[in-house]
């Protein structure tokens, strides 16, 4: 009687000292989110009604402003400039990246002699820090830089040379170039991982039944990488919402807003202006939007995979 | 194979080698189209003559080492600034910030993937939700608060340190995740029969699952060397002097200066861009296997 009770109370005495241990391992973690994530963003929602100051005016006290700040944002010229800019690049960037991308790691997928050199080539961008390439690519889009030499080369002279900087048409496409060269890599190394996990035998099958290389490519390797796929596609497409380091070191957002984008626009509003509660409610809406796009990919993926 | 070969002849296997070569072309040129920019800035780099930095950008001369060629714009960079501190702080910030990463990250993915405790599930979800929110959109209050943060020295402000450089990035929820995933994976048979010895939990943490979780301790700590070492947004609004600031502040601030001197500039991108290149080339496998497996969880 007395030795089941003390093998009871061992058992739940055990039970006590791993959720105890349970929380000490967690600890660490769930202080830190709690404190530099959930708390700042919490703060986002709670500033973005009020005219919060960087460095408050001791005369002017903080006031709650209700939705004033999101009314102004619809008369922002900047940022409407800036989440167009956003759905532009994501437009152009996210199927051009994606495509080429795919496009690599099928050829590098080739059983060919080298192929791990040219791997390592392609991917070499995506480990040269995003400040980097954009002083280098400012320094080859100069006027009289290799680019212009390039254009006016093969159209014989007939087309520029442009001030790519500095035209404010061309001065977004500009930035997606060099946004494409340093990104490609890193979705190429994922299609790659995507691409040996497709059954051989597949692909022999398909043979047999006589299909050609562009019948094998729609039929056994695009549905293969469907998960794949749209994993690439979802994780770029929030890249080009996050866009900010080549813009900021490039052109700060000009000419005339003309490669604005939402995060620079935010960064400019708080940290330059030093307007926390007018960044604070850009930040909201930018935050909504990453949300929606999350959770069009998670309706995307079959239920198995959720 | 071989019959094929046969059977279709001599038409078969040209039009097989045709194919080889035009897939070697395509390699090739897409191979020149990733290295250009990372071979003209090496090239123009080790160019003294700021002239010829500038007129050689304009034609193919631009990939050709030529006239006189050494390393005076490394010494320049050097005269200029302190670019040994800017090296120094940009990897003892990162390293810091994996290094305790890991530990916090791990811990807690293993108390989620293998303790009983209530609570666990809610905890479980609020972090899968995380992943999703992205620092940018934190980046202003974050700032708001650090501003007039206390720190153990006495200071009111964490502007220009180093801890507010690492702290905030310590704990990352797609981290955890990955380790939670590893870990759910992990035989239990192991730890099992380290626990009828009486071992305590940290101590099974430390001398068996440690050890045998090497793949994916490699794998976060490279992800997160991939994602902080460019960090930008946050050293930009966080440092303002040259003490703490990391190389990629530094790199804008002297961008920024007039006059720009371009064969400074490249000698200075090529030091920042060097060292991580040859990191990458001695542990490639590592870097592709991370990235690939990001794909594939973050996936899932």
């Amino acid at each position: 009687m007395s030795e089941n009770q003390s093998a009871k109370s061992g058992l739940s005495q055990r039970k006590r000292t791993e959720a105890l241990m349970a929380w000490l391992f967690s600890a660490p973690a769930l202080v830190l989110l709690t404190a530099f994530l959930a708390v700042p963003f919490l703060m986002a929602v709670g500033l973005s009604f009020t005219d919060q100051r960087l460095i408050p005016n001791p005369n002017l006290p903080t006031q709650f402003v209700g939705l004033r700040n999101y009314l102004r944002l619809l008369e922002d010229e900047a940022f409407l400039r800036g989440l167009l800019n956003n759905f532009y690049f994501a437009a152009v960037v996210v199927p051009l990246q994606t495509g080429l991308a795919l496009f690599l790691a099928i050829l590098v997928n080739q059983k060919l002699k080298g192929m791990n050199v040219f791997r390592t080539i392609y991917f070499s961008p995506v480990v040269t820090t995003m400040v980097v390439v954009a002083i280098v690519w400012t320094f080859l889009y100069n006027p009289d830089g290799l680019i212009n030499s390039v254009v006016q080369a093969i159209s014989f002279g007939n087309l520029g040379p442009y001030r790519w900087l500095q035209n404010t048409s061309l001065v977004f496409p500009a930035i997606m170039v060099l946004s494409i060269w340093q990104g490609a890599g890193f979705q190429m190394v994922i299609f790659l991982a995507g691409l040996q996990d497709i059954p051989e035998y597949l692909y022999e099958a398909a043979e047999v039944d006589g299909a050609n290389i562009i019948q094998q490519f729609l039929h056994v390797t695009l549905p293969q990488l469907r998960n794949t796929t749209i994993f690439v596609v979802v994780s770029t497409t929030i890249l080009a919402f996050k866009l900010f380091t080549q813009v900021e070191v490039m052109t700060q957002g000009g000419p005339q807003n003309a490669s604005m984008t939402t995060v620079v626009h935010l960064v400019h509003q708080g940290w330059q202006n030093l307007r926390v509660g007018y960044a604070s409610t850009i930040s909201i809406v930018f935050f909504l939007i990453v949300l929606g796009i999350s959770i069009l990919q998670r309706h995307l993926l079959p239920e198995e995979r959720r | 194979m071989e019959t094929t070969t046969a059977a279709h002849g001599t038409g078969y296997r040209l039009r097989k080698a045709l194919r080889l070569a035009l897939d070697y072309l395509l390699m090739i040129a897409f191979a020149f189209f990733f290295l250009f920019p990372l071979v003209f800035m090496l090239v123009s780099s080790i160019k003294n003559s700021e002239t010829q930095v500038t007129s050689d950008v304009s034609t193919i001369y631009a990939f050709v080492p030529r006239g006189d060629l050494g390393f005076q714009n490394y010494f320049d960079v050097f005269s200029q600034l302190n670019f040994g501190r800017l090296m120094f702080n940009s990897i003892f910030i990162v390293t810091t910030m994996v290094a305790l990463g890991l530990a916090v990250n791990s811990l807690i993915a293993y108390a989620l993937a293998r303790l009983n405790f209530r609570g666990r599930g809610a905890i479980l979800s609020v972090i899968v939700a995380l992943i999703i929110v992205p620092f940018q959109a934190v980046a202003v209050p974050l700032l708001l608060m650090v501003n007039n943060l206390p720190w153990f020295d006495g200071s009111t402000t964490w502007l220009d340190t180093y801890h507010v450089q690492i702290i905030p990035f310590i704990a990352d929820a797609f981290s955890i995740f990955l380790f939670y995933q590893f870990f759910l994976g992990f035989p239990r048979e192991l730890e099992e029969a380290a626990l009828v010895d009486g071992a305590s939990l940290l101590r099974i943490f430390w001398s068996i699952v440690l050890p045998l979780s090497r793949p994916v301790f490699a794998t976060v700590a490279i992800l997160q060397f991939l994602t902080h070492w460019g960090d930008f947004l946050w050293p930009l609004m966080v440092t303002r002097g040259e003490e703490v600031r990391p190389l990629t502040i530094g790199m804008q601030a002297f961008f920024g200066q007039d006059p720009r001197l371009w064969g400074d500039l490249m000698a200075f991108a090529s030091m920042i861009t060097v060292p991580v290149l040859i990191v990458f080339l001695m542990f490639q496998k590592w870097f592709v296997q991370s990235v690939a497996t990001s794909g594939i969880k973050g996936g899932a």
